[in-house]
C-alpha cells in the first residue's frame, strides 16, 4: 500500500509524518521525492547499499550538418536551441527533454544523448527500507527520478510504503502521488494553513485519491484547518501537538518514534488509524 | 555600425533597461546615418530561456555591438558565438550610452551574471 505525504508548503511536517510513520512500522518502505531538498536521510541516516544515476535524453547536433531552418528553435518553448553562425548551440539545463526538436528536425541531424540529471540512493535503516532522490543543483526538473523510484518493482509491496512528497500542488507532486493508494494531507493550524491545505486538498479530489488530514503543530486555541475539515468533511487522522519536545527531537535529527515512548505510542496509533483508513 | 540598447520606451529619450532578455524593447541604433528603430522583444514573455531568444533575436539582426548594463551567461554564449561584442552601459540614458560607445568610453562587460532562471533579479 502506497501512502503520500503532501502539504501545499514546505515545513508543515510531511518530512516529520511520513519518517515518524515508517519507523513505527514493523517494516516499511519511506521513499523521499522532495527531489530538491531531500532530508528523510538526515533521520533515517540509512546505510547505503545502492546509488543509481538518474539520466534524461537531451538533443545534440555535434559533429552533423545543420541547414539552419530553425524549425526547432522556434519550437522550443523553453528557448533551449539557438541557432548562431550556422551552428545549433544547445543550452542543455535548460531542456525538458521532451524530445520535440528530434521529431521536427526536417534533416533528422538531432540525437539524443545520456545527460545525468541526479541519483537515487537506495539503503537501509533498521526496519525502513529508505530512498532518496537527488536532484543536481540547477537541474529543472525531478520527475525522472520520482518516477524511477516509484516504478521500482523491487518495492516491497506487502508492507506500508511512504511517500514523502515535495511540498506544494505542482507537477512533481502529482508525479508522486499518481500511483499512491491513499494521500494524507499536513496541516498548520493557521488561515495561512488553511490556504495551503485547500490547495493539496483540491489536487487530491482532482486526482480523485481517498485521503485524510493529520493537523500538526496544534495548540489548545481555535484550528482554523480543523474547521475547514469539518466544512470539507475531510477525515481528521490525527493531531500533533506544538510541543518543545517533539520539535527538539526533530530538529536534532532523531526520529520521535524510535528515541520517546509517548511518541512511540502517538504515532504507532496514527499508524493505525491510516492504515484503517486507507483499506476502506 | 548597428548597436542594440535594451529599453524600456519606444521613444526617444528612452531609459536603458536593467535586464536584457526581459527588456520590453530593444533599439537599434545606427552609428553611420544616426538612425533608431525600436524593435519589440519577444522573449520577455518567455516562460523560460528568455535571455537565449532576445539573443537569438539580436544576433538575427546583424548588430556587431551590444549595450547592456547586464547579461546572462546564456545570453552572452549566444551573442559572442555570433561574434558580437558586449558594452557595459553607464547610467539609464540612451542618449548619452550612444555617445560615451561612440567616443569609445564605454568597457566591455566582464561581469556574466549566472542567470537567475525565473527566480527574479534584484
Amino acid at each position: 500500500m502506497k501512502i503520500a505525504v503532501l502539504s501545499g508548503k514546505g515545513g508543515t511536517g510531511k518530512t516529520l509524518l511520513s519518517v515518524n510513520l515508517a519507523a513505527a512500522a514493523e517494516s516499511s518502505t519511506y521513499i523521499d521525492c522532495d527531489v530538491e531538498e531531500p532530508n528523510g536521510l538526515l533521520f533515517f541516516k540509512p546505510q547505503v547499499l545502492e546509488t543509481e544515476d538518474i539520466a534524461v535524453k537531451v538533443p545534440s547536433a555535434k559533429g552533423r550538418i545543420c541547414i539552419g531552418c530553425r524549425i526547432c528553435v522556434d519550437f522550443c518553448k523553453f528557448n533551449a536551441l539557438a541557432h548562431v553562425n550556422g551552428r545549433l548551440k544547445v543550452f542543455e539545463n535548460i531542456c525538458h527533454s521532451c524530445g520535440g526538436c528530434l521529431l521536427l528536425c526536417p534533416e533528422h541531424i538531432l540525437t539524443e544523448k545520456d545527460k545525468v540529471i541526479g541519483k537515487v540512493l537506495r539503503g537501509i535503516a533498521d526496519n525502513v527500507a529508505v530512498h532518496t532522490g537527488v536532484l543536481n543543483i540547477g537541474e529543472p526538473s525531478g520527475i525522472p527520478i520520482i518516477k524511477r523510484m516509484l516504478s521500482n518493482s523491487e518495492l516491497v509491496h506487502t508492507d506500508p510504503i511512504f511517500i514523502d512528497c515535495p511540498p506544494g500542488s505542482a507537477c512533481t507532486v502529482m508525479e508522486s502521488i499518481k500511483e499512491a493508494d491513499y494521500c494524507i494531507l499536513v496541516a498548520e493550524p493557521t488561515l495561512f494553513g488553511v490556504h495551503n491545505l485547500n490547495m493539496v486538498y483540491e489536487l487530491v479530489k482532482l486526482f480523485g485519491k481517498p485521503h485524510g488530514a493529520v493537523l500538526n503543530k496544534c495548540l489548545e486555541t481555535v484550528n482554523p484547518s480543523e474547521i475547514f475539515c469539518e466544512d470539507k468533511n475531510i477525515s481528521i487522522l490525527g493531531k500533533l501537538p506544538f510541543d518543545r519536545e517533539l520539535a527538539t527531537l526533530n530538529s536534532n535529527a532523531l526520529i520521535a518514534a524510535r528515541v520517546s515512548a509517548k511518541y512511540r505510542a502517538l504515532f504507532s496509533s496514527l499508524l493505525r488509524i491510516v492504515k484503517r483508513e486507507a483499506a476502506l | 555600425m548597428k548597436i542594440a540598447i535594451p529599453v524600456e520606451d519606444q521613444c526617444i529619450p528612452a531609459s536603458v533597461c536593467a535586464s536584457f532578455g526581459r527588456a520590453p524593447y530593444f533599439l537599434i541604433y545606427d552609428t553611420e546615418d544616426q538612425e533608431s528603430r525600436f524593435v519589440g522583444n519577444q522573449a520577455a514573455s518567455s516562460q523560460g530561456g528568455a535571455g537565449i531568444k532576445a539573443a537569438q533575436a539580436i544576433v538575427d539582426s546583424r548588430i556587431q555591438a551590444l549595450l547592456t548594463p547586464r547579461c546572462g551567461e546564456n545570453a552572452a554564449e549566444v551573442i559572442r558565438a555570433a561574434g558580437i561584442k558586449i558594452y557595459k552601459t553607464a547610467g539609464t540614458s540612451v542618449t548619452s550610452n550612444i555617445n560615451d560607445f561612440n567616443n569609445g568610453r564605454l568597457e566591455e562587460l566582464t561581469e556574466i551574471h549566472s542567470g537567475f532562471h525565473g527566480r527574479g533579479g534584484e
